[in-house]
């Protein structure tokens, strides 16, 4: 009927969708990511604008809402695209695994493209937007449409030149998407001081999404935020994402509360010795931090823990400076073989350059290889890299991000981190540590000493939670046979090691000591200690 | 009952001095029918408001003044065929479209503007 139709587009209709009596009402868009951010998508029935610069990625936020839905959710889609054909959109988003064609022809997408060509408009008199309501109705009502996208709407402010008729349409269709009870998202593109360059945030209350592309050091990084969600809590920082195979990922913080499992059993180092400093090696899941200038033995200390894998338990080796054969063949120089853990696939080595990517793409690397390789040890050689792409605060953002996400998953973490300059002090240097010490679990520091005319390497356990572990600063040795560590040989000032130690040592065996070490206590003394 | 409602159907089409057969409601000839009218212009409406009766009621008044006869008017009633909008790139209502003579236009609103509407349609 012409007449009720009609009523349900100009007055109020009759039927409202009954209000949920407790917060909002959510429908999943099936972005990874997005979901948790939102607890649990956007405003059912309501209108979400996405708003952004050019190339942030609107469209295929939007696309992916309603894709997602129309494949996961069961819950078919309208698409009214201003700026794109069809086809063209279809071909956009094939990349993405979306099949336009597909589910146009399964009924649970339609998609109409809006032409609006000025230059042929002339306007004559008082007109309104029902051709458009109409147009969006019939195809609402095709296929039951639940979502709804509009891609972008500011098209019509470039095509009509009234704009008082055009702001109170837009009021209009709003209140009449409401009315009609769909999920629509409606893009916007970015002004200079609003969110939108037409002021379309006026007319969507209930939820606002900025995208935001940005490109620092030929780096490119594309950010998200939740401006405003009525009635619900959301998280409100910039969260990284990216667009990749399949679509969107947002990478939220994954873990907003600390409840990730504490093991009791414990992991070796892959060195019996080391498992000792530490009262019986890492914990499982803990995360580690291995710090020390270059040279000092960190890859060597890293390799050492990757090499204990199993097929139970395999490691993810990310090196950052070293290629696979190379760090195969280093590490093959000292004895650790790990050709045949890579060849087991029980090891994997995955090199990348730092400056490859941004550090989001970084991240969702290092997540989907966690994802598909399912690792129990997974090391980062170096972080210290990530310095050269991007700043203090972001490196640490991402570091929290990837710590609470191997934690989450109980995967032991192993990280490294080079101090630069001379560190003979007690390598603590925020720069090394990438500002994320707190979370670490494990820290151990390795030492370069410089001293008569030779470098030795010293290694100390500078935390470890909720380990018995030793305070000893310790000669560490890396010959051919792997690394072995010497007990720490005191004078009375301090320690010495190389060949000042094995000299204390011939000189405290002649005057008949035993060449055992222990602390302070020790009478013998040399002046050449450190 | 909606007091719109029982405006005759044949109303739809333009009430023309030769007075439209309802058989062919949608089309309505000028004054001196012709095989070929010069004009074809086709008018989408959003059902019988006063916006869309004054819209069909000017078309009338600028075709009958400036055109005498050699055109032909067809009013679509986009909540009749809904289609249409899409086939057709309507957006706004009503949209006057003119389809012949090439090339074709097209004059939103409601042709208050005479010039305007002249204008849009290549009319001089």
């Amino acid at each position: 009927m012409s007449a009720s139709t009609k009523e349900s587009l100009l007055a109020t209709p009759p039927t409202r969708p009954p209000k949920p009596s407790l917060g909002v009402a959510k429908a999943l868009t099936g972005i990874s990511g997005l979901d948790e951010l939102t607890s649990g998508g956007l405003p059912r029935g309501r209108p979400t604008l996405v708003c952004g610069g050019a190339g942030c990625g609107k469209t295929v936020l939007g696309l992916e809402f309603l894709v997602r839905g129309a494949t996961e959710y069961g819950e078919p889609g309208v698409i009214f695209t201003f700026e794109e054909m069809g086809d063209e959109l279809a071909a956009n988003v094939a990349s993405f695994g979306f099949d336009l064609p597909a589910l146009i022809a399964q009924k649970k997408l339609i998609v109409d493209h809006v032409q609006i060509d000025r230059h042929q408009i002339e306007e004559a008199g008082d007109y309104d937007l029902d051709g458009l309501f109409i147009r969006l109705e019939s195809a609402i009502d095709a296929i039951g449409a639940k979502r709804v996208l509009l891609d972008t709407l500011e098209v019509l402010f470039a095509g009509l030149s009234n704009k008082e008729i055009l702001r109170s349409e837009l009021h209009r269709l709003f209140r009449w998407l409401k009315d009609k009870g769909v999920t629509a998202v409606i893009t916007g593109e970015r002004g200079e001081s609003t969110l939108t360059r037409h002021g379309l945030e006026e007319y969507v209350s209930d939820c606002v999404i900025l995208l935001d592309l940005r490109v620092q050091d030929q780096i490119s990084t594309r950010r998200l935020r939740v401006v405003k969600y009525r009635g619900a809590r959301h998280g409100t920082d910039e969260y990284p994402f990216l667009i990749g195979d399949h679509g969107i990922s947002v990478l939220p913080l994954s873990s907003l509360q600390l409840v990730h499992e504490a093991s009791t059993e414990r992991i070796s180092c892959g060195n019996s010795e080391f498992d000792q400093m530490l009262g019986g090696g890492y914990y499982c899941g803990s995360s580690i931090l291995i710090s020390g200038g270059s040279g000092s033995g960190k890859t060597s200390v890293a390799a050492c823990l990757a090499s204990t894998c199993t097929r139970d338990a395999r490691a993810l080796y990310f090196s950052f400076e070293e290629s696979p054969a190379q760090l195969i063949r280093n590490m093959g120089s000292i004895g650790m073989n790990l050709a045949t853990l890579v060849d087991e696939k029980v090891l994997r080595i995955i090199s990348t350059r730092p400056t490859g990517f941004g550090l989001e793409t970084h991240l969702f690397t290092i997540y989907q290889t966690i994802e598909e390789f399912k690792p129990s040890i997974v090391v980062i050689d170096p972080i210290t890299d990530f310095a050269m792409i991007g700043n203090k605060n972001e490196i640490r953002a991402m570091m929290t991000r990837l710590v609470d996400h191997l934690k989450t998953k109980g995967i032991t973490a192993l990280l490294t981190s080079s101090q630069h300059g001379s560190a003979v002090s007690d390598g603590s240097n925020s720069e090394a540590d990438a500002g994320i010490s707190s979370l670490i679990d494990t820290w151990i520091v390795l030492y370069n000493f410089e001293v008569a005319g030779e470098r030795n390497r010293a290694i100390s356990v500078r935390k470890s939670r909720g380990t018995a572990h030793s305070n000893e600063i310790r000669e560490f040795l890396i010959s051919d046979r792997g690394l072995s560590l010497v007990n720490a040989y005191r004078d009375g000032a301090g320690f010495v090691t190389g060949s000042a130690r094995e000299a204390q040592q011939r000189h405290d065996a002649a005057n008949g000591g035993s060449a055992s070490n222990n602390g302070p206590k020790k009478s013998a003394r040399r002046p050449s200690s450190l | 009952m909606n007091p719109k409602e029982s405006l005759p159907r044949r109303a739809r089409a333009v009430d023309a001095p030769s007075a439209a057969t309802p058989a062919a409601p949608k089309a309505l000839q000028g004054e001196e029918p012709r095989v070929e009218p010069d004009y074809l212009l086709r008018l989408f409406v959003s059902g019988f408001t006063p916006r869309s009766q004054r819209a069909i009621d000017n078309l009338q008044n600028i075709c009958e003044r400036h055109l005498a006869g050699r055109h032909r008017i067809e009013v679509v009633d986009l909540y009749q065929s809904p289609g249409a909008a899409r086939d057709e790139q309507i957006i706004a209502t009503p949209t006057l479209l003119k389809i012949l003579p090439l090339p074709a236009r097209r004059v939103i609103g409601d042709l208050s503007q005479v010039d305007k509407v002249l204008h849009g349609l290549d009319i001089r």
